[in-house]
C-alpha cells in the first residue's frame, strides 16, 4: 500500500483509488499512508453540498465542475449515498448524472456508501479529501443526501456548503430536517423552473432576518435549474465569494485550526471507543453484570464504575 | 469498516435495455456489495475510468445490443493499458453460445451469464472470485 | 342476471363448504403480473354488470368488445413482422421476402445508430451498426430501402421515436422520389417519447422540446398526411422493461392523454389529431389478463376521450393497437418452446381484438431471427386466422364472468394510476419525479425474486431443465464488414452531394428550431438535400440540449 503513495503524489489515478479504498476499508495500513500523505495537504478548497433528494444536486455539481474545469482547476468529487442497513451493501448512482466529465483527467469522481457505523463516514471522507488534495485536485466537491446526521457531520469539513433544495416536492423551510439550515453558507433553490421559488425565498429569508449574521456572511439565497444552466455561473461566482471573504475575514484559518483539533479529538475518541468496545464490553465482565441489574442487585452508576476500575482507579 | 465487495455495472452500447442491469445492480446491493451503476450509453473508455476511479473489483457489463464482439475486447484491453487488468470482467445479455466460447478463451471476460441465470449464482460466483483480503 | 343473485350466492356458498375441504397445490394463484385470481368467478364478481354500458356492441361506443362491426369478419389484423438488418439493400430484399409470403405490412426495425440518432460513422456507433436493424443515415439509404417497393402499394410501421421526425421526413421525401404524394403514404411512425423517458431509454432531446416535435408532426400530418398514424403509443417496452399488466395499461394510456392534451394545448382541434393516434401494446403469458387489458383500455380511452377531452368524432374514441407478442418472455434455454409461448400470446391479442400483429421468432433471445424462425413466427399467425375458428366470432370471450371482472379490475387499478399521475402533477412531472422508473423497476425485481426462489415456474429454466443442454440452432451473424461499408457509404454521401445546399438546410432548421415555428419543413429540406440524421439531429441537440437519466432501481 505504502507504494500507492509516491504514485498518488505523482498524480496517478489509479493510486489514488486504491488508497481511497484503503481508507474506507479502515485497512491496517492506513495510519502510516496517511502519515505520508498529510504534509502534502491543505491546498484544495472543499466544497460540501448536501441537500433533500431528489433536490438535483448531483446535476448540480455537474454544473459547478463545467464552471471550474473552465478555469482549468483540477477537481475532486466525492458523492456519497446511503448505505441499506439490511444488507450493508449501496446502490451508487451519482455518476450518471456526471457523464460529462467522465473522460475529463482533469476530474475525479468517487461514489462512496455511508458503510453505517457513526462518526465512521465523516472521519473516512476527510481522508479521503486529503487523497484527493495530494493528489492535485484544486477543488474538492463532496455531495451528501442531507438525511442522516453523518452526513451533516461531513459537511463540517467544507469550506463552503451548499443547502440545495427544491420547490415542489415537499420542501417547507418547516419541515426541513434541523441542522441543515443552520450549516448552510449558500441557499441554492434548484429546479427554479418549478414555480414555487419566490415563496421559498422569501421563506429562507424570513429565517435568516432572524439568525445572526457569522462574521458579517448573511448566506445568499440563489435559485437555479441545472435545466437551463440559468446562474450557475453566478453561483460559482458567489462561492468564490465566499471563500475570499473567509480568508479576508480570517475565519478560513480559523476553521482549519477548529477542524483540526476536532479532528484529533475525534481519533482519540473513536481510539478509546474501540479500547472500551474491546476490553470492557467484550470480556464476559459485561454479561454476568446484566443478570445482576436485571436482578435491580446494582444500578448502571455502579455497574459502569465498576467496568472502569481498571482505567480510572 | 471492512471490506466491501464494489462491483461497477455498465451498459455500455446504445441499446436502452437496461432491465436487467437495474436487477443485477439492486440484487448485488442486497447482497452487502457496494455497486455502482453508470447508466446508459456508456462508451468502454468511460466504463473503465470509471472502473479505475472507483477501484472496483469487477465489472459487469450488460449488453443487448449485439456489439459484445467490439465491446468486450476493448474494455478488457483498456483496463490493461491502464494497468488495472486486476479488475475482472464479467458480463450477461442477449450473447449467443459460440460468441460467450470465444470470448473467454480469448480471454477478453472472466464471466458471461446468459439469460436464465440467477441471481445467487452471479452473487455466488463475484464471493468466490474476488480476493477479500 | 341480477335478480339471481342471492341464489347464486347459496349455491357458491355450498360449494366453497366443499372445496375448502380440498387441498390446492402450493402455489400462490395470482397473474404474471402478480395480481391475485380467484379460484372461480360468478355473476356475483359482476353484479352490476351492463352490456350497453359497459361492453356496447362491436364497432361502438365504448368499444369494449372491439373498434370494427364485424371484426375479423371482415378482414383478419394485419400480419406485420418487425424486420431489419444490416443495410438498407439486404433489408429491402427481407421485405420483398416477406410480400411475397403473403405478408400485409411492413415494419422497420432500425439499427441502435439510427434509432439514437448517430451517423454510422460516429464513434458510438463502433460495433452497432446494422446488429440489431438497418441502418439509415440519409434519403439515399430510405431510397435503397423501399427500392421496388411502391409506397402507396404498402403500408409501413417505422420503429423510431426521438429521431422519427426526421426518419419519417425520408419516408416522404422517398415517396416524392417514387411519385407518391405524401397523402397517399399510410402507415405509423412509433414516435412515443414518453415511453422512452419511462421505460425504453433510447431518448436524446430533454422531454419539452421532444413534445414540440411530436405536435409538429401532429399538425403537419393533419395536413399533408392524413392516412399516418402519427404516433403508436407504446406499453410494449413498458412491459418489456418489466411493468406489470396494469402498469402498462396505465401508463400508455397516461401518455396518450398527455399527447392529447399536448395537441390540444398547441391550438390543434382534438378531432383533428386524435383519430391517428395509435396504440402499440404487449402480448404477455397471462392469457386472461392480456385479453381483459386490451378490453379495459379501449373502454377506458373511449370514455376519456369523449367526456374529459370533449372528442366529437367517434374516430376519436376509438383505441386501435398493434401486438408484438412479449419478447421477454422467450427464454433461451430450449428456444423451440418459446414458439407454443408466442402462439398462446398471439391468440390472446386475437381474442383481445388487435388491429396488427408481430409474432415474436424463437431465436429472438439469442439474436436476430433467422428466415426460418421468421416463416414459423409468421405461420402461427396464419395458423390462428385460418384453423383455429378464433376469428370467426367477435370479442368471443365477453361474458366470461372471469374476463368481464377481470376486465373491469383493469379500468379499477388503471385509474388508481390515473389518480396518482394526476396528484404528481402530470406525466412530465411523474417522469421528471422517476414515479414510472420505480414502479417499473420494482415490478421487474419482484418478479425476477420469484423466478429465482421458484415461487414462479418457467419452463425450461427454472424446472424441467434439460440438463447440458447445447443449443444447436442456427443463428443469424452480421457480417462486421457491413458496418465498414455503411461507414464507406456515407462518408462517399457526404463528399459527393452539394454541402452549400446542406449547409443552407441545416441553418434554416436551426433558426426554426430555435424559434417556434413547425419544424417539420425544415427537417423534410434538410433531407431532401442529403443531410444526415446525425447532422440533423446535431443541429438540434445543440438547440435543445441532452437528456440525462436518473438513477433508479
Amino acid at each position: 500500500m505504502i507504494e500507492y503513495v509516491d504514485r498518488l503524489l505523482q498524480g496517478d489515478r489509479r493510486s489514488a483509488a486504491k488508497i481511497i479504498t484503503l481508507i474506507e476499508n479502515d485497512g491496517a495500513d492506513k495510519p502510516e499512508v496517511m502519515r505520508r500523505i498529510y504534509p502534502n495537504t491543505g491546498k484544495a478548497y472543499v466544497l460540501g453540498i448536501t441537500g433533500s433528494p431528489g433536490a438535483g444536486k448531483s446535476s448540480l455539481v455537474d454544473e459547478i465542475t463545467k464552471q471550474i474545469r473552465a478555469e482549468n482547476f483540477k477537481v475532486g468529487i466525492i458523492a456519497v449515498d446511503p448505505t441499506s442497513p439490511f444488507s450493508g451493501g449501496a446502490l451508487l448512482g451519482d455518476r450518471i448524472r456526471m457523464q460529462e466529465h467522465a473522460l475529463d483527467r482533469g476530474v475525479f469522481i468517487r461514489s462512496m456508501g455511508t458503510r453505517g457505523s457513526l462518526g465512521g463516514l465523516a472521519s473516512a471522507t476527510k481522508d479521503v479529501v486529503k487523497v484527493l488534495d495530494a493528489y492535485g485536485c484544486d477543488i474538492v466537491i463532496i455531495e451528501t443526501v442531507g438525511v442522516g446526521q453523518s452526513e451533516l457531520d461531513i459537511m463540517h469539513y467544507a469550506d463552503t456548503t451548499l443547502v440545495v433544495l427544491t420547490p415542489g416536492a415537499g420542501d417547507h423551510i418547516q419541515t426541513i430536517k434541523a441542522g441543515i439550515m443552520e450549516i448552510a453558507d449558500i441557499f441554492v433553490i434548484n429546479k427554479a423552473d418549478l414555480g414555487g421559488t419566490e415563496k421559498m425565498i422569501t421563506d429562507i429569508e424570513g429565517m435568516l432576518d432572524l439568525s445572526p449574521l457569522l462574521k458579517g456572511w448573511r448566506p445568499p439565497v440563489m435559485a437555479t435549474s441545472t435545466l437551463d444552466g440559468k446562474n450557475i455561473s453566478n453561483l460559482w461566482e458567489t462561492i468564490k465569494k465566499h471563500r475570499r471573504h473567509m480568508i479576508d475575514t480570517g475565519t478560513y484559518r480559523e476553521a482549519a485550526e477548529k477542524r483540526l483539533r476536532l479532528e484529533v479529538t475525534e481519533i482519540i475518541q473513536r481510539k478509546l471507543m474501540e479500547i472500551i468496545e474491546k476490553d470492557l464490553l467484550s470480556n464476559g465482565k459485561m454479561s454476568s453484570l446484566t443478570e445482576k441489574l436485571v436482578n435491580r442487585e446494582i444500578d448502571p452508576y455502579a455497574a459502569a464504575g465498576d467496568l472502569l476500575k481498571k482505567f480510572l482507579p | 469498516m471492512s471490506r466491501r465487495i464494489r462491483v461497477l455495472v455498465a451498459k455500455p452500447g446504445l441499446d436502452g435495455h437496461d432491465r436487467g442491469a437495474r436487477v443485477i445492480a439492486r440484487a448485488l446491493r442486497d447482497a452487502g456489495m457496494e455497486v455502482v451503476y453508470t447508466g446508459l450509453h456508456q462508451t468502454p473508455e468511460q466504463v473503465v475510468e470509471a472502473a479505475i476511479q472507483e477501484d472496483v473489483d469487477v465489472v459487469g457489463l450488460s449488453i443487448l445490443s449485439g456489439a459484445h464482439m467490439t465491446l468486450f475486447p476493448r474494455i478488457k484491453q483498456l483496463l490493461a493499458e491502464n494497468g488495472a487488468d486486476d479488475i475482472m470482467v464479467m458480463g450477461g445479455g442477449t450473447i449467443p453460445e459460440e460468441d460467450v466460447k470465444e470470448l473467454k478463451e480469448g480471454g477478453w471476460t472472466e464471466e458471461i451469464f446468459t439469460p436464465g441465470t440467477t441471481i445467487e449464482d452471479i452473487v455466488a460466483w463475484i464471493n468466490s472470485n474476488v480476493k477479500v483480503d | 342476471m341480477c335478480d339471481k343473485l342471492p341464489e347464486i350466492q347459496q349455491d357458491r356458498d355450498k360449494w366453497q363448504e366443499k372445496r375448502s375441504k380440498l387441498k390446492d397445490r402450493d402455489f400462490k394463484f395470482e397473474t404474471v403480473s402478480s395480481m391475485p385470481v380467484n379460484d372461480l368467478y360468478t355473476p356475483l364478481d359482476i353484479p352490476d354488470f351492463d352490456h350497453a354500458r359497459d361492453l356496447g356492441m362491436p364497432g361502438s361506443y365504448p368499444y369494449t368488445r372491439g373498434v370494427q362491426p364485424n371484426m375479423y369478419r371482415g378482414r383478419f389484423w394485419t400480419m406485420r413482422q418487425f424486420a431489419g438488418f444490416a443495410t438498407a439493400r439486404e433489408s429491402n430484399e427481407r421485405y420483398k421476402y416477406l410480400l411475397s409470403k403473403g405478408q400485409t405490412g411492413l415494419s422497420v426495425a432500425f439499427d441502435m445508430p439510427t434509432i439514437m440518432g448517430y451517423d454510422s460513422d460516429h464513434p458510438r456507433a463502433l460495433g452497432e451498426v446494422g446488429r440489431v436493424g438497418v441502418a439509415i443515415d440519409s434519403l439515399q439509404d430510405m431510397e435503397t430501402l423501399f427500392d421496388g417497393i411502391p409506397l402507396d402499394k404498402v403500408s409501413t410501421s417505422m420503429t423510431t421515436n426521438a429521431p422519427a421526425s426526421i426518419l419519417w421526413c425520408m419516408y416522404i421525401a422517398t415517396g416524392e422520389k417514387q411519385g407518391v404524394p405524401s397523402e397517399k403514404l399510410t402507415g405509423t411512425i412509433q414516435n412515443d417519447i414518453l415511453k422512452e423517458y419511462i421505460a425504453q431509454k433510447s431518448w436524446i432531446y430533454p422531454p419539452e422540446p421532444s413534445m414540440r416535435l411530436i405536435t409538429n408532426i401532429f399538425e403537419y400530418a393533419c395536413k399533408h398526411v392524413p392516412k399516418w398514424n402519427t404516433v403508436s403509443i407504446s406499453g410494449y417496452h413498458i412491459r418489456e422493461a418489466g411493468s406489470t399488466a396494469v402498469q402498462e395499461l396505465a401508463f400508455t394510456l397516461a401518455d396518450g392523454f398527455a399527447y392529447v392534451e399536448a395537441g390540444m394545448a398547441a391550438g390543434l382541434n382534438v378531432d383533428d389529431f386524435a383519430p391517428r393516434l395509435s396504440f402499440f401494446f404487449n402480448a404477455h403469458i397471462d392469457f386472461f389478463e392480456e385479453i381483459a387489458k386490451y378490453r379495459a383500455a379501449r373502454r377506458i380511452w373511449a370514455r376519456r376521450m369523449k367526456e374529459k377531452y370533449g372528442a366529437k368524432d367517434p374516430k376519436s374514441w376509438l383505441l386501435r393497437f398493434h401486438t408484438q407478442t412479449a419478447g421477454c418472455s422467450l427464454t433461451a434455454q430450449q428456444p423451440e418452446n418459446n414458439i407454443v409461448r408466442t402462439a398462446y400470446e398471439a391468440m390472446g391479442a386475437v381474442l383481445g381484438g388487435t388491429q396488427s400483429l408481430h409474432t415474436n421468432s424463437m431465436d429472438e433471445v439469442l439474436a436476430l431471427p433467422t428466415e426460418k424462425a421468421v416463416q414459423i413466427a409468421l405461420r402461427t399467425q396464419q395458423i390462428i386466422a385460418y384453423e383455429t375458428g378464433v376469428p370467426n366470432v367477435i370479442d368471443p370471450l365477453a361474458g366470461s364472468y372471469y374476463v368481464e371482472a377481470l376486465t373491469n379490475k383493469m379500468e379499477e387499478e388503471a385509474e388508481k394510476y390515473f389518480a396518482e399521475i394526476e396528484r404528481r402533477g402530470g406525466v412530465l412531472a411523474s417522469i421528471d419525479q422517476n414515479f414510472f422508473q420505480q414502479e417499473i423497476a420494482d415490478a421487474a425485481y419482484h418478479f425476477q425474486r420469484a423466478v429465482d426462489k421458484k415461487q414462479r415456474i418457467v419452463v425450461g429454466v427454472n424446472e424441467f431443465v434439460n440438463e447440458n443442454e447445447s443449443v444447436d440452432i442456427d443463428i443469424l451473424k452480421i457480417d462486421p464488414q457491413i458496418e465498414l461499408d455503411q461507414v464507406a457509404r456515407v462518408q462517399k454521401l457526404r463528399q459527393e452531394r452539394d454541402n452549400n445546399r446542406v449547409n443552407g438546410a441545416l441553418e434554416a432548421l436551426r433558426n426554426a428550431a430555435q424559434g417556434t415555428d413547425n419544424m417539420i419543413p425544415f427537417i423534410l429540406d434538410s433531407v431532401r438535400a442529403y443531410a444526415t440524421q446525425g447532422e440533423i439531429v446535431q443541429v438540434l441537440r445543440e438547440v435543445f440540449g441532452e437528456y440525462k437519466e436518473k438513477p433508479i432501481f
